[in-house]
């Protein structure tokens, strides 16, 4: 298409400009999120929390990120009807990241609790709805995504609940906590590792596989997750030896000891909650990207299959780490400094419901709030009798900026559209 | 620019702390009991005075973290425990003050005198009260333990056995105050009738401090109940 060969180099420029400005703002504001529990139950000082964060968001984008990046990509909008018109989805896709990012600094700034994935789908939505045609969105794929906003608190909120209530079963209710923590903590380690692991190599590395010709059954993948999940609990096990019995500590709290047995734990549910973090909402920023630099570099021909160059992946994860560099360990700072009354043993629950719950959602390639789902996980917890006081008020208002958020992205991005086109053609 | 943050804004104050500290004020009010009313029976006034200020200062700290307490206390908190349960406990303690405050304020404002025959009796009375309150204290000290654990467990029949304790240190204060009130009425006609109305006045306060401490454990005890 005569645009393409004309404008193409700015329009990937703009897309790149507007996809790391994204990146940014989700390294700024969600990853401190997602952290944040880790900082305030003093389990991890914040340059740690970076560092880990730096590292497995990383890898959770680019080992596991495939599937929901693919979604935003091209699975909200129907191809087919973009095949006549693919400088559309051009504009469309820049239109989309750059109501999101807009929407997400209005948000930022108002203080509503407002979430990436939430304004990138409504986004995408309102282009495609408003400016091509109703029939252009994949309604079936959104109403699961919409859903999946309801389930994912839900479920994770459940599985947290399950941990904590496991945790008070089999350790906190005892004579001898901090032996029985010792004892029961590296099954927990296992099951981190085991569940990063699974999600991994049944999706994120399957491409890798088949590139290099081997190909896992089912039965292997599960034993080979196995195998990592017990190198996780022998590397936890060590850590776990060096945690000796303070006595002194317990004259004030006579778990502190346990907690710190505990706090061993949370740095590893800490990785798998960046893991699982990047692995869903680096799409965010990188999806829409995507769906420009494969038409573009196409040259108009939306059915190409291509690889997803490997830059758009980078380019997402170093706004993430300059997002995270520049304004996360700020927000971090705050989110620790409220929650000091959440302790590693109810912490870890929280994380670790979340982080199974995003990324089983990963895998399964929905795009899932992540800070969403850790507030259910944190009220799950509640509902154990493990937190000392909850503020239902933001339960409300999670509710209201989902309403909100949708129409909002949309009515932007549909504007940010016919500016696009106007300019363009 | 003032960002709100989903996360943080989620987690409320715990209100166990504030309750926890509330209560060693309270009991620290009624543990100074003992040397006034000593300071009373060796008509040393002045002292008597000072612990007077003292207690009222310490009445009025009280009273001040009351007032914060209701305040942090929105509906919409979602607690491991009873709001009105709480807000309960919170009642109980706040009247161990005031009883304290109450009873120091009458003895001191009239300069009362303990008759001679009483005097040991009444320090012993005084004791177990404060024995009983310093208890309800202990009780309320293991809340952060029982949120820890989830209230289940050890921990729970460790604070029953508190509340049981405790119950048993409030039984012994009865008997005390029985006793001193026999004893009192025995001679209570050589004494100026106004004199032993307000003696019977102080000795029922002083009860009513144990009284009160024990409704703090009964309180306390519901609310693991849940």
């Amino acid at each position: 298409m005569e645009l393409f060969t004309e404008y193409g180099t700015i329009l990937i420029i703009l897309a790149g400009i507007f996809g790391f400005f994204m990146a940014w703002g989700v390294g700024a504001n969600d990853v401190a999120n997602a952290m944040g529990t880790s900082v305030g139950s003093k389990a991890l000082t914040i340059k740690q929390a970076i560092l880990i964060a730096m590292v497995f968001e990383f890898a959770g984008a680019y080992l596991a990120g495939g599937e929901v990046t693919s979604t935003i990509r091209k699975g909200i909008v129907d191809s087919a009807i973009f095949a006549e018109q693919p400088d559309y989805l051009v504009f469309g896709m820049l239109s989309a990241l750059l109501a999101a990012g807009t929407w997400l600094m209005i948000a930022s700034i108002m203080g509503w609790p407002v979430s990436t994935t939430h304004s990138i789908v409504g986004a995408i939505v309102g282009f495609a709805a408003v400016g091509v045609s109703v029939d252009a969105v994949n309604w079936g794929k959104v109403s699961t995504i919409v859903a999946s906003w309801v389930v994912s608190p839900v479920l994770a909120g459940t599985i947290s609940f399950a941990l904590f209530r496991s945790v008070q079963r089999l350790i906190l209710i005892h004579d001898n906590p901090f032996e029985r923590a010792k004892k029961y903590v590296p099954f927990y380690m296992f099951a981190v590792g085991w569940l990063m692991a699974m999600v991994t190599m049944l999706k994120g590395l399957k491409h890798v596989f088949k590139d290099i010709g081997i190909q896992f059954s089912f039965a292997e993948t599960a034993l080979l997750a196995v195998l990592f999940g017990l190198l996780v609990a022998a590397l936890g096990t060590y850590l776990l030896s060096k945690v000796q019995r303070d006595e002194s500590l317990e004259v004030d709290d006579r778990f502190a000891n346990v907690e710190r047995v505990f706090a061993v734990l949370m740095i590893f549910t800490a990785c798998s909650m960046a893991f699982a973090h990047g692995s869903n909402d680096v799409a965010n920023a990188v999806g829409p990207l995507a769906a420009i630099v494969n038409v573009v570099s196409s040259g108009g021909d939306i059915a190409a299959k291509s690889v997803m160059p490997s830059w758009i992946l980078l380019l997402g994860g170093a706004g993430i780490v300059v997002g995270l560099a520049t304004y996360g360990f700020k927000v971090m700072g705050t989110i620790g400094r409220k929650i000091t009354e959440l302790t590693p043993s109810r912490g870890f629950a929280a994380e670790l419901g979340a982080a199974a719950t995003v990324v089983f959602a990963s895998g399964t390639g929905l795009p899932i709030s992540t800070t969403h789902t850790l507030v259910g996980a944190v009220l799950g917890v509640g509902m154990a009798r493990g937190i000392g006081a909850l503020n239902l008020r933001m339960v409300g208002s999670i509710f209201l900026s989902w309403v909100v958020t949708l129409p909002a992205g949309a009515a932007l991005s549909i504007l940010f559209f016919f500016f696009f086109k106007g300019v363009f053609s | 620019m003032a960002f709100s943050n989903p996360i943080s804004d989620l987690f409320g104050k715990s209100p166990i702390k504030p309750l926890q500290e509330h209560m060693s004020l309270v009991v620290r009010c009624s543990s100074q009991l003992e040397p006034f009313f000593t300071a009373c029976i060796a008509s040393e006034w002045d002292l008597a005075s000072d612990i007077f200020d003292s207690i009222s200062e310490d009445e009025d700290r009280a009273d001040e973290l009351k007032k914060q307490f209701r305040l942090n206390m929105p509906k919409n908190l979602f607690m491991p425990v009873s709001r009105a349960d709480l807000l309960g406990i919170l009642g109980h303690q706040d009247n161990i003050a005031n009883l304290a405050k109450d009873i120091c304020g009458i003895v001191l404002g009239r300069q009362m005198d303990i008759p001679k025959s009483l005097q040991s009796d009444f320090i012993g009375f005084i004791k177990s009260t404060i024995q009983a309150s310093e208890q309800a204290l202990k009780a309320i000290n293991e809340l952060d333990e029982l949120l820890e654990t989830g209230f289940a467990g050890q921990e729970v029949k460790f604070v029953q056995k508190l509340i049981k304790e405790l119950d048993a240190k409030e039984q012994k204060v009865d008997k005390k105050e029985r006793k001193l009130r026999l004893n009192l009425f025995k001679i209570e006609n050589d004494l100026p009738p106004i004199h032993v109305m307000f003696l019977y006045n102080i000795i029922d306060n002083i009860g009513e401090i144990a009284d009160t401490a024990e409704n703090v454990g009964n309180r306390l005890e519901l609310l693991i109940a849940k």
